[in-house]
């Protein structure tokens, strides 16, 4: 029995003395807002205090709190309060996973130091990592916590900052896939490769299942539909539970199922691995006789995709400048600080999975398929998702507590440790990028060559999204008459190269920007001035022959003008600036996307929004809804929101390729004005007196909106998009020309987001991109095997992140709602090649090979003196 | 079930040792290398005050499990500044309230931050059982990465800084990817003692650039002789390659690390 003070008051409970604080808070005592990131106190989420100072939950053995006073976020205390509420005020919280680390780093700071400066707040919170904000309004946030503010009056319509609707949720400790199991709730083990490529044999599994406290195992064998997911229907691949051999390291061969309360250790499954060769990297994957990963995709080759617009190699013999370069970028890691968790349940004969995801259609279809039920047998109720960025995509422990569930009739669970998450689930794809650029002799771009070699691993996923979206952005958002751009993804032995944040198009940006400033150089032009020239404008043809409207690109560009020349006056030796450009299409490459919305009015009046657009921490639940008040002319709090649910809520298809605010708003403005219209046609007729309609509400309206896009034909020619946003950003920083580190002073990002819906939301999104970008470029690098933890793949910290300016630019595009366009991704591609170019611009170094690790960047500034 | 100790005096402890019991200081090695449980006997050692303490007479003594928190918060004479330096970081504020110095030096990283400023303070670690109490210089006690000079049923209770050592001014040096809760590519600290504006002793350290930390008598020399400090004096290094720098790159940055020490120092 330990007997101490939590949150106030006298607690007792009975726990192992070594247990971890943090799984007694969430288990014994069933306090779920202490989050557990990563076991290794690398991540701070779990953080509480104990006798006023703070811990990591995960570090300290619960006997050690005997006696001690221990408060978490669930504490009520007027500090507390205040800083929940700064922090949602200044929309310090987007995913919310560590958000009450955060909160309670706080707490300790403010307590000894109530009006803390920004290097003191940094120090504080240091030891909490956070993968969304880019920790620019957590800084706000704490030092702002302690001054009484006026809080501006919303309506919540369009335009307007208002705080995320779900942000006092975030601030109290939201729920996520590890927060909830049903009562009796098996705990479900995956066994993984230790190998990246091996063939596997089990022991006598009839015993080990006997084991005390075994409830299960399953095996490839038991999987009673399709072993195969994948998330384009042509490429299914990926085994749920993969027969021998294991493709990569870190493949799930069975699982064990444990009973509640039993230590869940698999470390007696019985299996045998032999090791087989493995191709590592594409070089390999491709040399003649290679082993195929696949038998039925030759070379190793999943797909290539290409976009051939006019003579590129002429046009280039004719250019008077031409650039030669080429890049390589390793395994980028999402680190979202939730690993992937949820619960699975029966409920008659309908299996309900609740689980982190950014697609609960698509999980719903996924795992019906494997587990050889049809779709209305499975219900998707996702959780609060801990940040996704695009691996969430893929599902993780769907299929496999949905095949626990439904083969024991009962309630399991299951949550990936960290090493787990890094291991298992998908990456930013490597990338080898080489080709040629050329300019005519007033600098105008006249041809590009470009190919690209992706590293997809040893599963589809997303791999054939990459190929097809790199060629179609592989000029940046300039003016390129002439074009020959492919992109192939080759299988290897990898981790699976999946959906991360921009889809292959940041690789492409730092190849095409950096080798830009160089072109710029030669021409004699201004890097800016250069881009400006270039820069795409209303009716010009891409290069898919897309004739663009709506172009933000040059207002972006002219935007930065002033900051760009006030940054060179202020450069010099080891200090410099650079710039780099982005533009990104909003939704599927050339595919259909549809998003359906529902609103109905009860017959109380209430209005209710079926929202199924999943919010991963990047602010749909807001946007979409601002967007329906604003065309049903109502406020935002008359709304009732009904979550993604696949019982609950039509398809507003995946949170990816940043198509929720435009083509979810698009369907949600439809839907708001279907509506009104109906509202309007009612004249003063009760609503009460009204039947009730298919949903049971007395007035709904359903609309789908797709966006009109055309096939792209054998040489990428077509539509791929109906929207497009654009950005630029400029950065300024200092080398330590004898270290190699780069210290940021200031990044000034310029967006075009069409019609700004929420500019809180818009700048954080800018702000958290940046920082991802500023990873890409500095430090993350996935080393499989090697990096699977939160302190050798480093993300940045506080203090790695300076301070932004963002400028939000509205271009309206009529396809858009209200004018909107994407921003998620489009934030994160200009900043890694801004970087790269103010490094050069500071030191004549140039980096081909990312991350720029101190010794690269020192390398390049020795080769440029030579 | 397995047992768990947190008793408050030594005797209990060292029984408890002598019984096969793990020390758990502040778990932030213990508990990542894990797994999901803490299993076997443990003995808690957060609660002895004589391990928890600093106390001033004939030397410095440093009880083992006081925290870097503890240490970054203690007056301490100018020598002590770097390994209070070195105390800001370890991990983040967490880790910095739970991790304790003896913990870091039991682990004996290559990157351990603690070693470099307790290398050039002269330090000895203070080992008891429950039948034995030796002291030993740190630099002979650490014998190889991750590996220490424990004997059976022993544990560390303290470090001592001879009285001699707590002279001088002393900076420690930390080179990382990242701002914080960083793993270093290089650290270096450095001791100086002047009279009179001259430097009469040296004493210079370099971590994350050899198998364990190491005292660079080469780079002292120079420092006393008022020579610059040049590649050659760190011949004694063995850095390797790996995922967070290259071996040349180690040598060049603890180079210049030691020049920017020696120079913060002189200034």
């Amino acid at each position: 029995m330990i007997t101490f003070t939590l949150n106030g008051t006298e607690t007792t409970c009975t726990a192992a003395p070594t247990a971890r604080l943090s799984e007694t808070l969430r288990e014994t005592l069933g306090l779920k807002g202490t989050k557990v990131g990563c076991d290794a106190g690398d991540c701070g989420a779990c953080t509480v205090l104990i006798d006023g100072r703070s811990h990591c939950a995960c570090l300290i053995p619960t006997a050690r709190i005997q006696g001690a006073r221990v408060e978490t976020v669930e504490a009520q205390t007027p500090l507390l309060t205040r800083l929940r509420h700064s922090f949602t005020r200044h929309s310090a919280a987007q995913c919310g996973i560590c958000t009450p680390g955060m909160l309670m780093a706080a707490v300790d700071l403010l307590t000894q130091t109530p009006h803390p400066t920004e290097a003191e707040v940094e120090m504080a919170l240091g030891g909490v990592l956070c993968r969304c904000t880019g920790y620019r309004k957590i800084i706000t946030a704490v030092m702002q916590a302690n001054f009484a503010l006026t809080d501006p009056v919303f309506s919540g319509a369009v335009g307007e900052p208002i705080p995320r609707i779900d942000a006092e949720i975030k601030a109290d400790g939201d729920l996520f896939g590890a927060d909830y199991a049903p009562e009796g709730a098996l705990t479900v083990k995956a066994i993984r490769s230790p190998h990246p490529h091996a063939a596997f044999a089990f022991g006598d599994l009839q015993t080990y299942v006997q084991t005390p406290g075994i409830a299960g195992v399953f095996t490839a064998a038991d999987i009673p539909g399709r072993n195969a997911f994948g998330v384009i229907p042509a490429f299914v691949d990926q085994p749920a539970i993969a027969p021998s051999p294991a493709r990569f390291r870190g493949e799930c061969v069975a699982l064990v199922a444990f009973e509640p309360g039993t230590d869940a250790d698999t470390n007696a499954f019985p299996i045998s691995w032999t090791p087989l060769p493995a191709l590592t990297c594409p070089a390999m994957a491709e040399a003649e006789n290679a082993a195929l990963i696949h038998p039925n995709r030759p070379q190793n080759r999943l797909i290539e995709g290409r976009v051939i617009k006019g003579d590129a190699a002429t046009a280039l013999a004719q250019s008077a400048h031409i650039v030669t370069g080429s890049i390589t970028t390793g395994f980028v890691e999402h680190a979202y600080i939730e690993p992937e968790a949820g619960s699975a349940w029966m409920e008659g004969d309908t299996l309900n999975i609740r689980a982190c995801t950014q697609a609960p259609m698509m999980d719903r279809d996924a795992t019906a398929a494997v587990l050889g039920l049809p779709v209305d047998r499975v219900r998707i109720r996702i959780s609060a998702t801990g940040g996704g960025f695009g691996s969430k995509l893929d599902v993780s422990v769907q299929p496999l507590i949905g095949l626990v569930t439904l083969k024991t009739g009962r309630p399991c669970r299951m949550t990936y440790t960290r090493a787990e998450s890094m291991a298992s689930t998908t990456k930013r794809h490597p990338s080898e990028i080489t080709g040629r650029i050329g300019c005519d002799a007033t600098g105008r771009i006249t041809g590009m060559e470009f190919a690209g070699r992706f590293d997809t691993g040893a599963y589809s996923s997303w791999g054939p999204t990459v190929a097809n979206r790199v060629p179609v952005h592989a000029s940046g958002p300039y003016l390129t008459p002439h074009i020959h751009a492919t992109a192939r993804a080759v299988h290897t032995n990898g981790p699976v190269s999946g959906a991360f944040r921009g889809f292959g198009v940041p690789q492409a940006a730092i190849w095409q920007e950096t080798l830009y400033d160089e072109l710029a150089q030669k021409a004699g032009l201004d890097r800016l001035e250069f881009r400006i020239l270039n820069a795409l404008r209303d009716g010009d043809a891409s290069a898919t022959g897309n004739i663009l409207q709506a172009t933000g690109i040059h207002d972006c560009l002219t935007a930065l003008r002033p900051h760009w020349h006030r940054a060179l006056a202020e450069a010099g030796p080891n200090r410099g600036v650079g710039i780099a450009s982005c533009w990104y299409g909003c939704g599927n490459t050339a595919l259909p996307n549809p998003s359906t919305i529902r609103i109905g009015i009860t017959h109380a009046g209430k209005v209710v929004l079926h929202q199924g657009a999943t919010d991963i921490g990047q602010g749909s639940n807001t946007v979409i809804a601002q967007i329906a008040a604003q065309a049903l002319g109502m406020r935002l709090s008359d709304f009732t929101l009904i979550g993604p649910d696949t019982a609950l809520t039509p398809d507003a298809g995946k949170t990816s390729a940043s198509r929720q605010t435009f083509v979810t708003g698009r369907a949600a403005k439809a839907a708001a004005e279907a509506l009104r219209a109906k509202l309007q046609a009612l004249g003063n007729k009760p609503l009460s007196a009204l039947p009730a309609d298919a949903f049971g509400f007395a007035l709904s309206a359903q609309e789908t909106y797709d966006p009109p896009t055309k096939p792209l034909d054998e040489n990428g020619q077509g539509t791929p998009y109906a929207v497009y946003g654009y950005g630029a950003q400029m950065v300024e920083l200092s080398v330590d020309p004898a270290l190699g580190t780069v210290k940021l002073h200031k990044i000034t990002a310029a967006h075009d987001l069409g019609r700004v819906i929420n500019p809180l939301l818009a700048t954080g999104q800018i702000e958290g991109g940046i920082a991802m970008g500023l990873g890409m470029a500095l430090m993350e690098e996935y080393i499989p095997g090697r990096t699977d933890n939160l302190h050798d793949y480093l993300i940045p910290t506080f203090g790695d992140v300076p301070p932004i300016e963002s400028i939000l630019i509205e271009v309206p595009d009529p396809d858009g709602p209200f004018g909107a366009k994407g921003l998620g991704e489009h934030v994160l591609i200009p900043t890694a090649p801004a970087i790269l170019n103010a490094i050069t611009h500071a030191t004549g170094g140039r980096i081909t090979a990312l991350p720029a690790l101190p010794h690269r960047v020192l390398d390049a500034i020795r080769r440029a003196r030579k | 079930m397995p047992a768990y100790a947190r008793p408050k005096d030594m005797p209990t402890a060292l029984a408890l040792l002598a019984q096969g019991h793990r020390v758990l200081a502040g778990g932030t090695d213990v508990y990542p290398q894990a797994g999901p449980t803490l299993g076997g006997d443990i003995l808690d050692i957060t609660d002895l005050a004589d391990l928890q303490s600093i106390t001033l007479d004939h030397g410095l003594r440093i009880g083992a499990a006081t925290t870097w928190t503890a240490i970054a918060d203690a007056t301490l004479p100018p020598a002590l500044h770097a390994l209070q330096q070195a105390a800001h970081t370890v991990g983040g504020r967490q880790i910095q309230n739970a991790g304790t110095i003896g913990g870091n030096l039991c682990n004996a990283s290559p990157a351990a931050d603690g070693i470099p400023p307790l290398l050039i303070l002269n330090a000895e670690v203070e080992l008891k059982s429950a039948t034995t109490t030796r002291r030993l210089p740190l630099a002979n006690w650490v014998k190889a990465p991750r590996r220490v000079d424990m004997q059976p049923g022993e544990m560390l209770t303290a470090l001592h800084i001879p009285a001699d050592a707590l002279q001088g001014r002393s900076r420690f040096l930390k080179l990382g990817a990242r701002s914080h809760l960083v793993i270093s590519i290089a650290m270096v600290a450095i001791r100086l003692v002047t009279e009179n504006g001259r430097i009469t002793q040296a004493f210079a350290a370099v971590g994350s650039c050899s198998g364990i930390a190491q005292r660079l008598p080469l780079v002292e020399a120079a420092l006393i002789n008022g020579a610059p400090i040049e590649a050659a004096h760190l011949a004694a290094l063995s850095p390797i390659d790996d995922i967070r720098a290259t071996a040349a790159y180690r040598r060049e940055a603890a180079l210049e690390l030691l020049r920017r020490a020696a120079q913060d120092l002189a200034s």
